[in-house]
């Protein structure tokens, strides 16, 4: 396989772990003001992702640092192209991040208050904001022939990439709740089966939508990978529903985690071998060849990917078992 | 203003910004895996006690650090887009390395340490808290290394209007990053010796806690003599690197504007830098010959000179970084250091003797010198970039080259507005948080609350 396609593949996996992963972290964050009655419980919320979040933000991290080395020109049209779309997510990133370090450590329940709708706003801007951009780069954006972005922060908002914030938004709001079913215990369990119910269901409805403006407004179902992966993405959001309602929140969890890591695919195989849609002009779009390294950068690059990545993956894998039992009012030492 | 000048002074203000935190990281994360390997190999509870305490504070300094790092990263590709196409097929593996054997390991085990004190065993438990020790300086071993590319520019060939990577290996071994990652890794030591110091002393002062703090003070006296030696020495090595790699850098730092054999080293200079000259300087003959070459005999470059040479070579412009302002930030660092060293080595002294206690003086002193290793990290770094002036890489590309074409003053003024606004109040909270932790002082963890009996759910049902 050519080293660019692989290097495709690899950020496309990047971003299928960021997603599936801090997926489900952005919608704890979001459900956090209204899911935790009181403070103890609200801790218990928090500390459910307290020790993986910081490890699945690394995955954007590094599906950013990944794209600056394999494929630098993306990384530029797309950073200085977004530009106040991603500085409003570093805001609310670093609000966020600070937000779980802070929030238990003065009683002043203002203060804590507060950092409890940082950490509200901290998961809710980057979760919309990276739906739109997603929905942007398959949709095509002006881009000239020097690959240089020449539109404006306006011409980010359309009314299919604001569906598509938002049915990334209310994906992330079920995940989280599913991830939450299996993560607290006793009472809050059937609570949180409510709003998994309520917000599933808004979810599905914009999700759909979504799907459907896709097939309206872009290529990517004339691909067949990628309209096969999008259609099995909304079946596996429908089954995650079904599962959520009969009680099976196991399944439910690994249905919606499918239906992101679906999507995520669905999209990157129908991009293939664009990675940036130019929407003046089909020859300028950015692909895997004319926004590449060179072939030795993208081989060294290889070595170190197929080497590290399996690493990270086992050392995470632990990670999720040593906290795997359920977070109990016990575990608040933090 | 500019785009260009916006667009660097929101880097210069939030690298500033960022690197507040990193060297704290650095060699705190150090020190407090070695308080919990000694918790483990004697079960003593007061080194649990100094773990845990200075752990808090390391927590608190660790997630300012990782934050605003994020910002770094995103940096390039926003406000130097043509930098990034420019160098990415270099720049951006070191990045990418970072993130894979660093970033991960640090994040991922900082999770489990902070929330599996119960969950592992006691050696699992330091293990992890190493591990995030050696990825925080893997990390600063990376960035270094990018950033010394841009110092020195080694392992590549222009091709296709494009810096391309030639050699891996070279790019990792460039001699810049071998004077620069000790010399940053050192003053991280530093930075970490005199907080535990300055905090100790505040302690011993108010007679609070002495048991935890006399034993935290004596590890921050090690800790800090042999890291203010150090980097002192590693200092002095990188700046004679500096004056064969970078001789416009180390001409500009020394306000040495004439080419002089031997060459003086300006202890003061009232600097005119529109006449280019000095109108008045206080020097001691020879002395920077003496520094750059290990001699009495030997030429220094001047200003001049070189601003000619680099004319001839790259074509008309002003080649002359910020003269005053660079001489001012070395002469910053360098005495910070020196008044560093001075009092550690006293209070080492008296501490030697057993009369630390005696000289609250002393130990008032050392309270003070809590705002040095910052003044002196901040000083360092602002000559090691504004040095490297009008270049963003030497001799490669400029840096009204290597701006985002696309970017507007407008967009570029809401974003530095809106970092430093965030990182002003992020830094009250920090700080209030940091001095409600120092006086409260290390406490006993709280008693658990009893739970719930356990019903509903496993996991599969």
């Amino acid at each position: 396989m050519e080293l660019n396609v692989l290097w495709f593949i690899l950020v496309g996996v990047l971003f299928t772990g960021f997603f599936f992963l801090e997926g489900f972290d952005y919608g704890v964050g979001m459900l956090l003001p209204f899911l935790g009655r009181n403070d103890v419980e609200r801790r218990v919320i928090i500390n459910t992702i307290g020790p993986v979040w910081d490890g699945n933000e690394v995955w954007m991290i590094t599906a950013g640092g990944a794209m600056f080395a394999a494929f630098p020109h993306v990384y530029a049209t797309m950073f200085s192209g977004f530009y106040m779309a991603l500085f409003l997510m570093l805001m609310a990133l670093i609000v966020r991040g600070v937000a779980f370090e802070f929030r238990s450590k003065d009683e002043s329940p203002v203060w804590r208050g507060t950092w409890d709708w940082m950490i509200f706003i901290g998961s809710v801007i980057p979760a919309l904001l990276w739906g739109v951009a997603v929905t942007n780069l398959i949709k095509g954006v002006p881009i000239n022939e020097k690959m240089i972005y020449v539109g404006t922060f306006f011409d980010l908002l359309s009314p299919y990439t604001l569906v598509g914030g938002l049915a990334f938004l209310l994906v992330f709001l079920f995940h989280g709740a599913l991830y939450l079913t299996l993560k607290v215990e006793g009472e809050m369990i059937e609570r949180v089966r409510s709003v998994a119910l309520k917000g599933g269901a808004l979810a599905a409805v914009v999700f759909l939508a979504c799907v459907g403006l896709t097939y309206t407004n872009t290529d990517l179902f004339s691909s067949v990978l990628g309209g096969t992966a999008l259609w099995g993405a909304v079946a596996a959001f429908v089954a995650g529903y079904a599962f959520t309602w009969l009680k099976k929140y196991g399944w439910g969890f690994a249905m919606s985690s499918l239906a992101i890591v679906l999507t995520t695919a669905g999209f990157f195989a129908g991009l293939f071998p664009r990675i940036m849609v130019s929407s003046l002009n089909s020859a300028w779009s950015l692909t895997v060849y004319n926004a590449s390294s060179t072939p030795y950068t993208l081989k060294i690059m290889t070595f170190a990917a197929l080497t590290l990545v399996p690493i990270v993956l086992a050392y995470q894998i632990w990670t999720y078992w040593v906290f795997r039992k359920r977070v109990t009012a016990r575990d608040l030492e933090y | 203003m500019d785009e260009v000048l916006l667009a660097r002074w929101q880097f210069g203000i939030t690298s500033v910004y960022h690197f507040l935190f990193i060297p704290l990281t650095l060699g705190l994360s150090i020190m407090v895996a070695i308080m919990e390997t000694m918790y483990v190999r004697t079960n003593n509870e007061l080194y649990k006690k100094m773990t845990k305490f200075w752990g808090k504070l390391f927590l608190l300094n660790f997630a300012m650090g990782v934050v605003t790092g994020i910002v770094q990263e995103f940096h390039f590709g926003m406000n130097w887009s043509e930098y990034s196409r420019f160098m990415g097929d270099i720049f951006g593996a070191p990045l990418a390395m970072e993130a894979l054997t660093a970033f991960f390991l640090e994040s991922t085990f900082m999770g489990i340490w902070i929330f599996g004190w119960d969950r592992l065993s006691k050696g699992l438990h330091a293990a992890c808290i190493w591990i995030v020790a050696f990825a925080s300086n893997l990390s600063a071993f990376w960035i270094l290394a990018a950033n010394s590319f841009m110092q020195h520019p080694v392992g590549y060939a222009i091709n296709n209007g494009r810096a391309e990577m030639t050699d891996f290996i070279a790019l990792i071994t460039n001699p810049y990053v071998a004077y620069q990652f000790p010399h940053t890794v050192l003053s991280g030591v530093v930075t970490a010796g005199i907080f535990v110091l300055a905090i100790s002393a505040y302690h011993l002062l108010k007679g609070t806690h002495l048991e935890v703090f006399r034993t935290s003070f004596k590890f921050g006296l090690i800790w800090s003599i042999v890291g203010v030696l150090a980097v002192m020495g590693s200092g002095h090595l990188q700046t004679q690197y500096v004056a064969k790699a970078q001789p416009m850098k180390l001409a500009a730092t020394e306000a040495l504007w004439e080419s002089a054999d031997p060459a003086p080293f300006a202890l003061a200079a009232v600097i005119d830098e529109k006449n280019q000259t000095n109108s008045f300087e206080i020097g001691v003959p020879g002395a920077l010959t003496f520094l750059a070459h290990d001699s009495f005999k030997g030429e220094v470059k001047g200003i001049k000179e070189l601003q000619a040479a680099a004319a001839a070579k790259y074509g008309p412009g002003n080649y002359i970084p910020d003269v005053t302002a660079l001489f001012w930030s070395f002469r910053v660092m360098v005495i910070a250091g020196m008044i560093m060293a001075g009092v550690t080595l006293l209070c080492g002294l008296l501490w030697f003797k057993g009369k630390l206690e005696d000289y609250p003086i002393a130990l008032k002193a050392m309270l003070l010198m809590l705002p040095l290793p910052y003044i002196a990290n901040s000083a360092g770094w602002f000559v090691t970039e504004a040095g490297r002036q009008p270049w963003m890489v030497i001799g490669l590309q400029k840096v009204a080259q290597a701006a985002s074409p696309n970017v507007t003053a407008t967009e570029i003024w809401i974003s530095l507005i809106g970092f430093t606004l965030l990182y002003g109040v992020l830094a009250v909270a920090a700080v209030f948080l940091a001095i409600k932790f120092i006086k409260q002082g290390p406490v006993d963890s709280k008693p658990n609350i009893p739970a719930a009996p356990v019903k509903g759910a496993t996991l599969w049902n």
